[in-house]
């Protein structure tokens, strides 16, 4: 496909493929890659605690001396899963929401614009904030309002893609011919809208990621479960007066990771499936030829 | 009169956004294992006259937003002499009840530090919006260019950076050569004046720094996009043919055109910076309203947690009415739709 030729041959896509998958495989692997359990309770001498990197913990010891480097890896499969999960509830959510909105119009598609301009307007940190407080941390709660939460902007983008998909010839002769609004919809607007929802989704992924982890660093993370954003939370609150770089660091890092990876691709599908301008008046016409080359 | 009624109608969803958030803010807090106002109210902690103070002021003994029993009675106020309605009085009267923690009012908890994060975020926003449409501006203008790839890869990553761990970088970097924490170097005083502010001044850079870097991406990315459309414009080819050098030609025709989507951003930029300033302060321990809100959280002193987010969300809603209202003001096609 011409799509994903496009894709491959844009290295800013390529870079972040490999870097999502290295930590997919960390995630899947973390069980055979890591080298102590991340949870258990160890024997610690007051020499552990908050000990620098050796041979044996390459990444050395937290406040509570168990292995930074066996937290970092499982930290993989928090991020991973509450990225995925809330981002394909706020795909699910908002494409249903911009494609009745924006078929249909009228006054239900005004009420769910108008729900949308609310819920955009509304500070989303403090509102997760102040439901995770009350609702409690665990995992699943923190699913639901990033993605609860989430959808807006998709919601959007596809219903001002159904405006003006809605009046092509094809969809019109389809309509003439008394197909059902169901198959209208199904068969000729979602297949249209959906390249740009799976870019956005993706770009979705890397903002829940990092809402996860402002979470989980105000405190807000599920306590039975290891995040990069309690990690850091603990580093912060218990090791920043020690300087201990190996427990703050690699945390963040491995967010920057992971975010970064999905803004590249989420970029890359977005150029290819979002054509906008490909010049202007202030351009050297002789540098386009080469940039449209080699991009 | 097509002015007259899309203000009307702006002004109309900021004042339901806000009734909306009230009443959320409300509800969200009695689903509570345990009423957090009851809870206070059996704290052991609090005297007698303190408890009937908050029994009344919250109307306590009164059903939570509906007296069925009053209306069969055909008594239409009674009926609605109810929790909810008592806290819309409080609300009203600025009274948002007293914190767990500190057992002070807690809309003096907010008078006492709205301030800090309003200088925190201004500072940090104008910085960023600075930041962000030149550097927007130069990417766009020389498009596809090694400079346009650097600036957009570092947009790119201050966009992955979670704003509290480009705090903590910072921080560990500034150790030592900037104050990292707090509002003012323990022992001075306001009394103190040009010393105490100044030293005031050099505990903001680094909050301050942080915000402008996360925020700049946002608006770097769009001002470039924007530039890049007006660019491609028709009278900017005339411009050019007539002789307009490129200074001109940028800072007359492309910026002035491309500033107009960016007020809209910036109000709506603003909400996502009040989610920084709780970061940044948390980092900082920089003693706003983020910060408060944080340890609002550790501690788990709910009224003080409500009155913060109402506080933040009406602040927020605010500002978008208002860029709502400017942009009336800067485009008169806005008047026409």
């Amino acid at each position: 496909m011409a799509a994903i030729s496009k894709f491959v041959r844009n290295p800013m896509g390529v870079i972040g493929t490999g870097m999502l998958l290295v930590v997919v495989c960390v995630a899947l692997l973390a069980p055979e890659l890591a080298p102590y359990d991340p949870q258990a309770r160890l024997q610690v001498t007051p020499a552990d605690i908050l000990a620098p990197p050796d041979a044996q913990h390459l990444l050395g010891r937290d406040d509570a001396g168990r292995d930074v480097l066996s937290q970092l890896l499982y930290g993989a499969r928090v991020s991973l899963i509450v990225g995925f999960t809330a981002s394909f509830m706020s795909m699910i959510i908002g494409t249903t929401v911009g494609l009745v909105a924006g078929y249909f119009g009228g006054r239900v598609g005004n009420a769910l614009m108008r729900v949308v301009d609310f819920l955009m307007v509304i500070p989303d940190l403090p509102l997760m904030l102040v439901i995770i407080a009350v609702m409690g941390r665990g995992l699943l709660n923190i699913i639901l309002v990033i993605g609860l939460l989430g959808w807006t902007y998709t919601a959007r983008l596809v219903r001002s893609q159904v405006l003006t998909v809605r009046e092509r010839q094809y969809v019109l002769r389809a309509r003439a011919i008394g197909a059902s609004h169901m198959h209208i919809i199904w068969h000729h607007i979602f297949p249209q809208v959906l390249p740009l929802v799976i870019a956005q989704a993706v770009l979705d992924i890397s903002v829940a990621i990092l809402e996860e982890s402002s979470l989980a660093f105000l405190g807000l993370g599920d306590p039975t479960l290891i995040s990069w954003g309690t990690m850091l939370n603990f580093a912060f609150e218990r090791a920043i007066s020690a300087q201990a770089w190996w427990f703050l660091l690699p945390p963040g890092f491995a967010i920057v990771w992971v975010s970064l990876s999905l803004i590249l691709i989420g970029n890359t599908l977005d150029q290819i499936v979002n054509p906008r301008l490909r010049s202007h008046h202030l351009f050297d016409a002789r540098r386009m030829v080469n940039i449209q080359n080699s991009g | 009169m097509k002015q007259g009624n899309y203000l009307l109608r702006k002004i109309s969803f900021a004042a339901m956004t806000l009734l909306a958030v009230v009443v959320f803010n409300f509800f969200l807090f009695r689903i509570l294992p345990g009423d957090p106002v009851r809870l206070i109210i059996h704290s052991p902690r609090m005297t007698r006259q303190a408890q009937e103070r908050i029994q009344t002021a919250f109307g306590l003994d009164k059903p939570i937003w509906f007296n069925g029993e009053r209306l069969r009675q055909g008594d239409l106020v009674g009926a609605f002499d109810t929790q909810f309605t008592a806290y819309l009085r409080n609300l009203l009267r600025g009274e948002l009840g007293i914190s767990f923690a500190t057992r002070r009012d807690v809309s003096d908890l907010l008078k006492e530090r709205v301030w800090r994060t309003v200088v925190l975020v201004t500072g940090g926003d104008l910085l960023a919006i600075f930041l962000g449409m030149a550097l927007g501006l130069v990417a766009a203008w020389r498009r596809g260019s090694r400079l346009d790839m650097g600036i957009l890869l570092g947009a790119l990553f201050t966009w992955a950076l979670p704003t509290f761990f480009l705090g903590i970088i910072l921080l560990i970097l500034a150790r030592g050569h900037l104050p990292v924490g707090g509002m003012a170097t323990p022992g001075l005083k306001p009394e103190d004046g040009l010393k105490y502010w100044l030293d005031v001044g050099r505990h903001l850079i680094l909050p301050t720094l942080t915000m402008a870097i996360v925020y700049t991406s946002e608006y770097l990315l769009i001002m470039r996009s924007g530039v890049m459309e007006v660019l491609a414009e028709d009278y900017i080819l005339t411009a050019r043919a007539k002789g307009l050098s490129t200074l001109r030609i940028l800072r007359d025709h492309a910026l002035k055109n491309a500033m107009l989507p960016m007020v809209t951003l910036i109000a709506l930029t603003f909400g996502y910076t009040v989610g920084g300033a709780i970061q940044v302060e948390t980092v900082f321990s920089w003693p706003g309203l983020g910060r408060l809100m944080y340890e609002a959280v550790q501690k788990r002193d709910y009224p003080v947690l409500q009155g913060t987010f109402l506080l933040l969300a009406v602040s927020v809603i605010l500002a978008n009415l208002l860029a709502d209202l400017l942009y009336t003001l800067l485009d008169p096609r806005v008047k026409a739709e």
